[in-house]
């Protein structure tokens, strides 16, 4: 559980600050997390959001570019794909509606819909070719997820719909189904997030095989390894949120550094 | 987002409603809206807002209760607007249905329904108020006597509401407390009047406005505070822009600068030196200006006492001497009682005795003053030099001397030119004014010398700023000091008068009227008055000083009761609440600034269970018998004598000790005369819920349905008040006539109204007085019309009273300093006025969206360069405190207010930005008018 | 099926499926921009390059200190996340500092568009342009109002009285509103205070509004007006009449004889 709870405090503590700033005047972290500034200097900027301006036709500002690289280089160095389970609000939602969709169990029941990862990264695509083509941030135009952690911030208007509407669909139509096939930034954070250091590590001598660990992950994909061989998850698509981990009663899946010099 | 779902909703609704029944649905409601616009009732009335008297026409709809005002506009037949409006007028449908009117009595009570001083505010019938009224005005009578029972008058009475209070007041209870808040408006110009002329009121009317040549605004901003006078000056101006010039001379800029040809931008107070600046120009440069004939015919030149005070608080006062005023404020206060003779005023002072580094030893206001030859007035203008003014009244420091130097010249020149007609317009800069009363006599002066006075297209012209401050409180005399059509309480026969008309015993009225509305606050903050009652004003948001009679109010043993529309700060200090009938819930009558009387119907039945003021005194009187107030009386605050006892008088009159004030004020035989009658096209149709009661049947004060006096209340009272007037230069047309016409300026002399008073082309009564010497004019007036004489320094006491039929006064008064200067703690002028959108106190217009909208708080305008050097932010929070209090505001840089450095202006209609808790109470010591222009105060960022 | 046709046949299959999720995914977008009568901040770039720059992180409503600035939700039918304000309900009030524009990362608020010599200079800013309904306006009724004169921050130079006489009444005269394009700066002020029960005086996109004398007049009573035209050029003109050649036109004789 104690994962669960630091993903949590640091997603509802994010915006919590957020909050702070724009509604209290307690300036710590200010504006939201498509763009904001840190203690009052240092910039911070979503980087596919940067992608999507610099393809739209916006001249980029030194402001948004160390912005942009700071959140870069610390998830692609570091954190890997953890955006997704640890900051972004909208993981909250899914993950409300796919333990639901285990409780009632619904995806026993449900002839699975057949959709592809790839989606995604198609979508990803489209963000930019639409960016350059229509001169708009294409994605940011529309994204739930900004629609979300802005309107918690600066006020939802019909936002709630939206949120509704992937609640549902993760729960009524395809499990994981945003975060695990649809999203295009998730998918942005699987690219970057490929080679950073901070990974789970998987000992199959402990392993019992009894793929508790499978049924909760959302890119199941990435446990291909489980009870097969002992190695790092290293798929980019790991959002490095630790159920694996809590669920494993061998203590056969944990938090390891990868050590490229070796 | 509401609404977005809102419009998504109507949208599918509509869409819905139109596939159910098609396109009968608009047909059916167009022919409906018809329908029920043909029902509408449209009937003349005057706006409620101020001094102009604007015509309008109101429009109400529905039956009894449902009868609402649904529209308004304009007159175009009311001579003064031709149915044009301001934006007030405009929201006058709106005044009356904000979502918080005061609809049932509110006492405060403890848990067990007892009145508890400290209590919460909770409904009670109008018995139990009336209940409690009895009980603590009685025991204010026998506190205190009459002087104890005090009421807020105020100069948006309807006539009769007016008269009612005075004939109760005065008649009833043989006290003199009362006072209008059009005391606080123009106190200094009736006082001006009166000396001047010896009778109140303007000698010209608005028509000087198309005949003059120049409009000179002295300390008054018309363009928003009497805008449909400004457009008419506006128009007057573009019907020819070289002839016709416009001076605005003001403390700051304001709006009336934009059309003007002219600005002068002068040191508060320092207006009665420029007044004197012309007047020297005239005298000792252009002698030949001199109308001689006239000023030998009309003239005498008068001077009286220069070391008045400034009607602060004076160091034998109860609260003084209780310490209830700090250290800080008594700075200011001890300037009542003595004074240093500034730099600044020693030249000014030098004729009249006084040179700089005197101290002049303050002995009071008093109105008295004696003759005094030409040469003394020339030698009091003697010290008036272009420099010496110049450097005196320059207000903006950023502008060159030379340059003012040169405005000086030209205003004067504008004034003198020959054949040039001039119009002085003033309002509360003039009258606000610690030496108001002399700035209005100065206004006279240099018309006169010029005959430039009581002429078409050429006079000095005070505006009022009520709609009835001329109409009520000045002609109904519901001031402390008077009594109806200019008669004085202090005068014997004048209360002879009064008491034969009202048929009550002779001596019953007291004779001393010196509880003017500033003195009534202290007097209750000195333990004497113990019962006060608001009627139609806000005293406790509108007087300076405020903290000090808040405090009086709640903290002290007293009774204060509000009658009000809505819950202001005054309701709100109150022990007792009682809902009136507003403004055209009521027949009523106004009189505006030119004399003009308009009368309304009452269009609609009140509200909840409000009901008339005039209801309300007359219920109260039922309540007070002859034994229980016209006993004798011990001498009791400002009356040194006692008060005999009348009740053998009235028992020979054939009154009995239990005989009501009712009975006898108001249920007389002559009242009942008045029938109602609904065949009477001037009643027929209407309500009245005075005469009839109405369909509401609301419980009266006696627990049972009102249903009515029987008789044509509001017709009696205007007719007995008329009756004063009439053949004594004030009268007025009869009640039905009144309902015939667009108002009518007095005096009306076989119905014809008149224009220019004095002059004997114009005014029936100057013809009538100049008959025989074939005059052009007379000033007919009859106050302090015989004078002893002396000079500059002080009357002769040997000398004889000569009398002065006809003649009007030329006063010696010099420049003064006000009481408090800036100085180095608190180095900025505060000035307070109003802004177009929100009437006074803002009780009605801030609950009109669209003007709260407009204006929703008050700003504190301030020169960009102060707001830099006391580092304070456009738009920034920041303190405005003098030695009084302190309120926050917003600073304001930019926009409609722009005063030089070293002034900010606050306007004091906002209750969230309560000025008058910094202002000082100080007041014209001879007219009692508060100085809302002056004080000085620091400003820091908040 | 070989695998390689396989694949081609599902890389043709996402294509086409992409293609059609661009297609409504553009409509969309297209749509969402459209509805833009809506204010910017002050600094804002044109309206275009706006929506390219702004990364919607709502700096800039964070600094307004008066509730002005707001970001587009869903339901505003405006861009969303974009920040804007309306006039009605709460306008600009024309801060000194103007701190919603240094704040903003992207340079979408641009600093230099507000500022003369580095210094910033709130009344530079061309939010939109006032636009007065002359038939709902009741000072065009002869009503004293000037609300809107009055509630300027810029009065007299924005807004304007222009005086008339009254001829019905013979004696009052007209005070109506005339708004001065080159110095109104769009902050709603006036459509703010307006009294009637809709605004008869609007804060309009200036883009949709002005409109734009031709470059080749020259007001001739006006020195300042050359600077007006710096980019004239003498151009080709071409219209319906003229859009043959000379020789072709003259050896055209149809209709000439009949």
């Amino acid at each position: 559980m104690r994962y669960l709870i630091s993903r949590r405090i640091t997603q509802v503590g994010i915006i919590a600050l957020y909050i702070l700033a724009h509604v209290y005047g307690v300036k710590m972290l200010e504006g939201n997390l498509s763009s904001s500034v840190l203690f009052g200097s240092i910039p911070l900027s979503d980087p596919f959001a940067m992608m999507q301006m610099f393809f739209a036709g916006s001249i980029i500002t030194m402001d948004v570019f160390i912005g942009a690289l700071i959140i870069t280089i610390f998830y692609g160095l570091l954190g890997g794909r953890m955006f997704c389970s640890w900051v972004c609000p909208m993981n909250i939602v899914t993950d409300a509606a796919n333990l639901l969709r285990r409780k009632l169990g619904i995806s026993a029941i449900q002839k699975r819909v057949y959709m592809s990862r790839n989606i995604r990264y198609w979508i990803l695509g489209l963000s930019l070719v639409l960016s350059f083509l229509m001169g708009l941030t294409a994605f940011e135009l529309v994204s739930p997820i900004s629609i979300l952690h802005r309107g918690l911030v600066f006020g939802m208007g019909f936002g709630f719909a939206v949120v509704l509407i992937i609640f549902f669909f993760d729960l009524l139509v395809h499990e994981n189904g945003w975060c695990g096939y649809v999203c295009p930034l998730g998918g942005f954070y699987s690219l970057i997030g490929r080679y950073s250091l901070l990974r789970v590590e998987h000992d199959a001598e402990k392993c019992t095989e009894c793929m508790e660990c499978k049924v909760v992950c959302p890119e199941k994909e990435v446990l291909f390894m489980i009870g097969k061989s002992s190695e790092m998850v290293k798929m980019g698509a790991c959002t490095n949120c630790a159920r694996c981990i809590e669920v494993c009663e061998d203590d056969a899946l944990n938090f390891s550094i990868r050590n490229y010099i070796k | 987002m509401s609404l977005t779902r809102r419009e998504f909703l109507k949208s599918s609704a509509a869409a819905s409603a139109a596939a159910a029944i098609g396109m009968s649905v608009p047909a059916d409601l167009e022919a409906k809206a018809q329908k029920a616009q043909s029902e509408w009732r449209w009937d003349k009335a005057a706006c409620r807002f101020c001094g102009t008297g604007c015509g309008i026409m109101m429009a109400t709809s529905g039956e009894g209760v449902d009868r609402k005002i649904v529209a308004v506009k304009g007159d175009p037949a009311a001579p003064v607007n031709r149915g044009l409006n301001c934006i007030k007028g405009y929201f006058n449908a709106k005044i009356m249905y904000g979502a918080d009117r005061l609809k049932k009595p509110l006492l405060r009570v403890d848990k067990d329904g007892n009145f508890d001083k400290h209590g919460k505010f909770a409904p009670v019938s109008w018995k139990r108020a009336f209940d409690e009224m009895e009980i603590h005005t009685k025991k204010a009578l026998k506190h205190g006597g009459p002087e104890a029972v005090a009421v807020f008058a105020s100069g948006q009475y309807t006539v009769m509401e007016g008269y009612a209070a005075q004939k109760m007041m005065k008649g009833g209870f043989r006290s003199n407390a009362i006072d209008p808040n059009a005391r606080h408006c123009m106190a200094s110009a009736v006082v001006g009047f009166y000396q001047t002329f010896g009778i109140d009121e303007p000698s010209g009317c608005y028509d000087d406005i198309e005949i003059t040549d120049t409009v000179i605004a002295w300390g008054s901003n018309m363009a928003e505070m009497h805008p449909i006078l400004w457009s008419r000056v506006t128009d007057r101006k573009l019907s020819d822009p070289d002839r016709v010039k416009v001076v605005s001379i003001q403390t700051y800029t304001h709006r009336t600068s934009d059309l003007a040809d002219l600005e002068i931008i002068f040191t508060p107070n320092t207006d009665t030196a420029i007044w004197n600046y012309i007047a020297r120009e005239i005298v000792y440069n252009h002698p030949e200006s001199i109308e001689w004939e006239f000023i030998r015919k009309h003239i005498i030149f008068a001077a009286g006492p220069v070391n008045l005070g400034y009607g602060m608080r004076r160091s034998d006062d109860k609260s003084i001497k209780e310490g209830k005023y700090t250290d800080l404020e008594m700075e200011t206060i001890s300037k009542e009682m003595s004074k240093v003779v500034s730099k600044a005023e020693g030249p000014a002072l030098e004729p009249f005795g006084y040179k700089e580094g005197d101290t002049m030893v303050n002995n009071g206001g008093t109105l008295g003053h004696w003759e005094i030859s030409f040469e003394e007035y020339k030698r009091s203008l003697e010290p008036y030099t272009l420099s010496y003014t110049a450097k005196l009244c320059k207000g903006d420091p950023d502008e060159k001397l030379r340059d003012f130097k040169k405005k000086l010249k030209y205003l004067a020149q504008l004034y003198i030119e020959e054949g040039r007609k001039v119009v002085s317009f003033w309002t509360m800069g003039m009258n606000q004014h610690t030496r108001g009363t002399w700035d209005n006599t100065l206004a006279y002066n240099v018309h006169f010398l010029l005959d430039k006075q009581a002429r078409p297209g050429s006079g000095a012209f005070s505006l009022t700023g009520q709609p009835s401050a001329c109409g009520t409180a000045r002609e109904v005399g519901t001031f402390t000091h008077r009594l109806p059509a200019d008669m004085m309480v202090k005068n014997p026969k004048h209360r002879e008068i009064v008491e034969n008309k009202w048929k009550i015993p002779n001596g019953t009225l007291n004779g001393v009227g010196k509880q003017h509305i500033m003195q009534i606050h202290r007097d209750i903050e000195d333990g004497l008055v113990k019962f006060a009652w608001v009627n139609v004003c806000n005293p406790y948001q509108d007087t300076a000083s405020a903290t000090h009679w808040i405090k009086a109010a709640r903290e002290m043993d007293n009774f204060i009761v509000t009658s009000d529309g809505y819950p202001g700060i005054s309701a709100k200090v109150s022990d007792l609440i009682l809902p009136s009938a507003m403004m055209y819930e009521k027949w009523g009558a106004y009189g505006n600034a030119e004399r003009r009387t308009q009368h309304w119907r009452q269009q609609v039945i009140p509200v909840g269970d409000a009901m008339s003021d005039t209801w309300q005194w007359m219920e109260y009187a039922k309540r007070f018998t002859v034994d229980d107030l016209w006993g004798a009386y011990e001498p009791s605050g400002p009356r040194k004598t006692p008060l005999a006892d009348v009740r053998k008088q009235a028992k020979d009159m054939g009154y009995s000790g239990d005989t009501t004030m009712f009975d006898i004020l108001f249920n007389n035989e002559d009242a009942r005369s008045y029938k109602l009658d609904q065949k009477d096209p001037i009643q027929k149709g209407y309500d009245n819920s005075e005469g009839y009661g109405d369909a509401r049947n609301v419980i009266g004060s006696d627990g049972k349905v009102f249903e009515g006096y029987g008789f044509h209340v509001h017709k009696y009272l205007f007719e007995e008040y008329a009756a004063f007037g009439r053949g004594h230069g004030h009268d007025l047309a009869p009640f039905d006539v009144y309902h015939k016409v667009r108002g009518l300026k007095w005096p009306v002399v076989n119905g014809v109204e008149t224009q220019w008073r004095f002059n004997s082309k114009y005014d029936p009564y100057a013809a009538a007085q100049t008959m025989k010497s074939g005059n052009p004019f007379a000033f007919y007036g009859t106050l302090a019309k015989a004078l002893q004489s002396g000079t500059l320094e002080g009357k002769d006491k040997a000398s004889k009273k000569v009398p002065l039929p006809n003649k009007a006064k030329i006063f010696a008064r010099p420049y003064m300093d006000a009481p408090e200067l800036p100085d180095k703690e608190y180095d900025t002028w505060l000035s307070t006025g109003r802004v177009l959108e929100h009437w006074h106190s803002g009780t009605m217009t801030m609950r009109v969206p669209e003007l709260y909208r407009a204006v929703p708080e008050a700003l504190c305008y301030m020169h960009p360069q102060d707001a830099k050097d006391k580092d304070l932010k456009q738009g920034g929070l920041c303190w405005i405190e003098s030695r009084r209090g302190k309120v926050k505001a917003r600073v304001e840089t930019r926009g409609r207010n722009r005063p030089a450095r070293g002034l900010v202006f606050v306007p004091w209609f906002d209750e969230k930005v309560f000025i008058n808790k910094v202002c000082l109470d100080a007041t014209c010591p001879m007219s009692k008018q508060t100085d809302y222009k002056k004080c000085a105060v620091k400003i820091y960022r908040a | 099926m070989t695998d390689r046709r396989k694949f081609l046949l599902s890389m043709a299959r996402s294509v086409g499926l992409a293609g059609i999720g661009a297609l409504v995914w553009s409509s969309v977008l297209e749509e969402s921009v459209s509805a833009s009568l809506l204010l910017r901040p002050p600094g804002a770039l044109k309206e275009e390059d706006f929506l390219k720059s702004c990364i919607k992180c709502g700096l800039c409503v964070s600094a307004c200190p008066y509730d002005t600035l707001k970001l587009a939700a869903p339901g505003d039918k405006k861009p969303m996340g974009t920040p804007f304000f309306d006039a009605r309900e709460m306008p600009c009030y024309m801060c000194e500092d103007i701190p919603c524009v240094p704040v903003c990362p992207t340079g979408a608020l641009d600093e230099s568009s507000v500022s003369n010599d580095g210094i910033l200079d709130i009344n530079l800013a061309q939010m939109g342009v006032a636009v007065v309904d002359s038939y709902a306006c009741i000072a065009f009724w002869g009503i004293q109002c000037d609300a809107c004169y009055r509630a300027c921050p810029l009065l007299d130079e924005a807004i304007v009285l222009e005086y008339g006489r009254n001829e019905r009444t013979g004696k009052h005269a007209f005070l109506k509103p005339v708004v001065m394009p080159d110095v109104c700066t769009g902050c709603g002020m006036c459509e703010h205070a307006c009294i009637t029960e809709k605004a008869s005086i609007t804060i309009i996109p200036r883009e949709v509004v002005m409109g734009r004398a031709g470059d080749h007049y020259v007001k001739g009573w006006d020195e300042q007006d050359q600077k007006r035209v710096a980019n004239a050029k003498a151009e080709i003109t071409q219209t319906e009449i003229s859009k043959k050649s000379a020789i072709d036109s003259l050896n055209d004789d149809s209709g000439l004889f009949e």
